[in-house]
C-alpha cells in the first residue's frame, strides 16, 4: 500500500514497518548468545521513503534491512550488543504506540464525519 | 514453518533454548565436586551449542543444536586414602570450572529475562492494536 492510499494512509504503512522492525529486534535479542550471529535492523526512514514511493510495506522493509556495525566486536563473531538492542527495542515500541495513537486520531475524525458532528 | 514467525515464536523459542543452557549449567555445578576412580569415568562439563533458525531475512530465533562436552579435562589428584582411588592412589576430579559456570548462569538468567521483557512488550502492543478504534 503506497502513501496516502485508503483509510489509514502513511500511518498504516508505518505501523506495519514498525511491527516488522519489532520482529527483527526481537530476533537480535533472541540470538544474543548464538556464535556467529550477525545482528540486523531496518533503516526505518529508508523503508518509509521507499514505501511512499510505491513499494509494498514488506518489500520496503526487506530493502531497508542492513547489518548492524558493532561498537566492540566479540570473539565468537556475534554482533549483538544487548544494551543497543534493548534501547532500540524500547524506542521502537514507543514509536509503535505513537503510530497507534495517530491511527486512533484518523479513526475518530472519520467517526465524527459519519455522524455529521 | 508454514506460517511466518511471530515475535512470540522468536522470544518463546529463545527462552526454551536459554532454559536448556540453564539446565546444563545446573548439572555442571551439581557435579563440580564429584570424584571418579578413572579418567574416563570422571565428569566433564557440558555445553549447549546454539544455532540460528532463520525464517525470513532478519527474522530468526534460536535453537539448541546439540549438547557437547566442554574441553576441560578432569584433574588427577593423589589421594590414597580415598575409597575410589586406583592402584597408584590417584582419583580424578570432575572437569568443571565453577567460576565460569556461575558467570554463565548469571548471563543465561539475564538473557532469559530480556526475552520475557520482549514478550511482555509485544503482548501489550498487540493488545493495544486490537483495541484500535473501540
Amino acid at each position: 500500500m503506497a502513501q496516502g492510499d485508503g483509510l489509514f494512509g502513511i500511518d498504516g504503512t508505518a505501523l506495519r514497518l514498525r511491527s516488522q522492525r519489532l520482529n527483527l529486534l526481537a530476533s537480535n535479542i533472541a540470538n544474543a548468545a548464538t556464535p556467529g550471529y550477525r545482528a540486523r535492523d531496518i533503516d526505518f526512514d529508508r523503508a518509509l521513503s521507499l514505501a511512499s514511493r510505491g513499494y509494498d510495506a514488506d518489500q520496503a522493509a526487506n530493502e531497508a534491512v542492513a547489518y548492524r556495525v558493532p561498537t566492540t566486536p566479540s570473539l565468537d563473531g556475534n554482533t549483538v550488543e544487548l544494551s543497543t538492542e534493548q534501547t532500540l527495542f524500547a524506542e521502537n515500541a514507543v514509536q509503535y504506540r505513537a503510530t497507534l495513537s495517530f491511527l486512533e486520531g484518523r479513526i475518530s475524525t472519520i467517526r465524527r464525519a459519519w455522524k455529521g458532528e | 514453518m508454514t506460517r511466518p514467525m511471530s515475535v512470540f515464536d522468536i522470544a518463546g523459542r529463545a527462552m526454551s533454548a536459554q532454559l536448556v543452557r540453564l539446565n546444563t549449567t545446573a548439572s555442571n555445578l551439581a557435579n563440580a565436586g564429584s570424584v571418579s576412580g578413572t579418567r574416563e569415568g570422571a565428569f566433564r562439563a557440558l555445553r549447549p551449542v546454539f544455532r540460528t533458525v532463520e525464517d525470513s531475512p532478519g527474522v530468526a530465533t534460536v535453537a539448541v543444536d546439540r549438547v557437547v562436552q566442554a574441553g576441560i579435562e578432569p584433574t588427577r589428584r593423589h589421594d590414597p586414602s580415598h575409597p575410589l582411588a586406583d592402584a597408584n592412589g590417584d582419583v580424578w576430579d570432575a572437569g568443571v570450572d565453577s567460576a565460569a559456570e556461575l558467570i554463565d548462569m548469571v548471563e543465561t538468567a539475564r538473557q532469559y529475562q530480556n526475552n520475557v521483557q520482549v514478550l511482555q512488550t509485544a503482548k501489550t502492543l498487540t493488545l493495544d492494536t486490537l483495541r484500535l478504534g473501540q
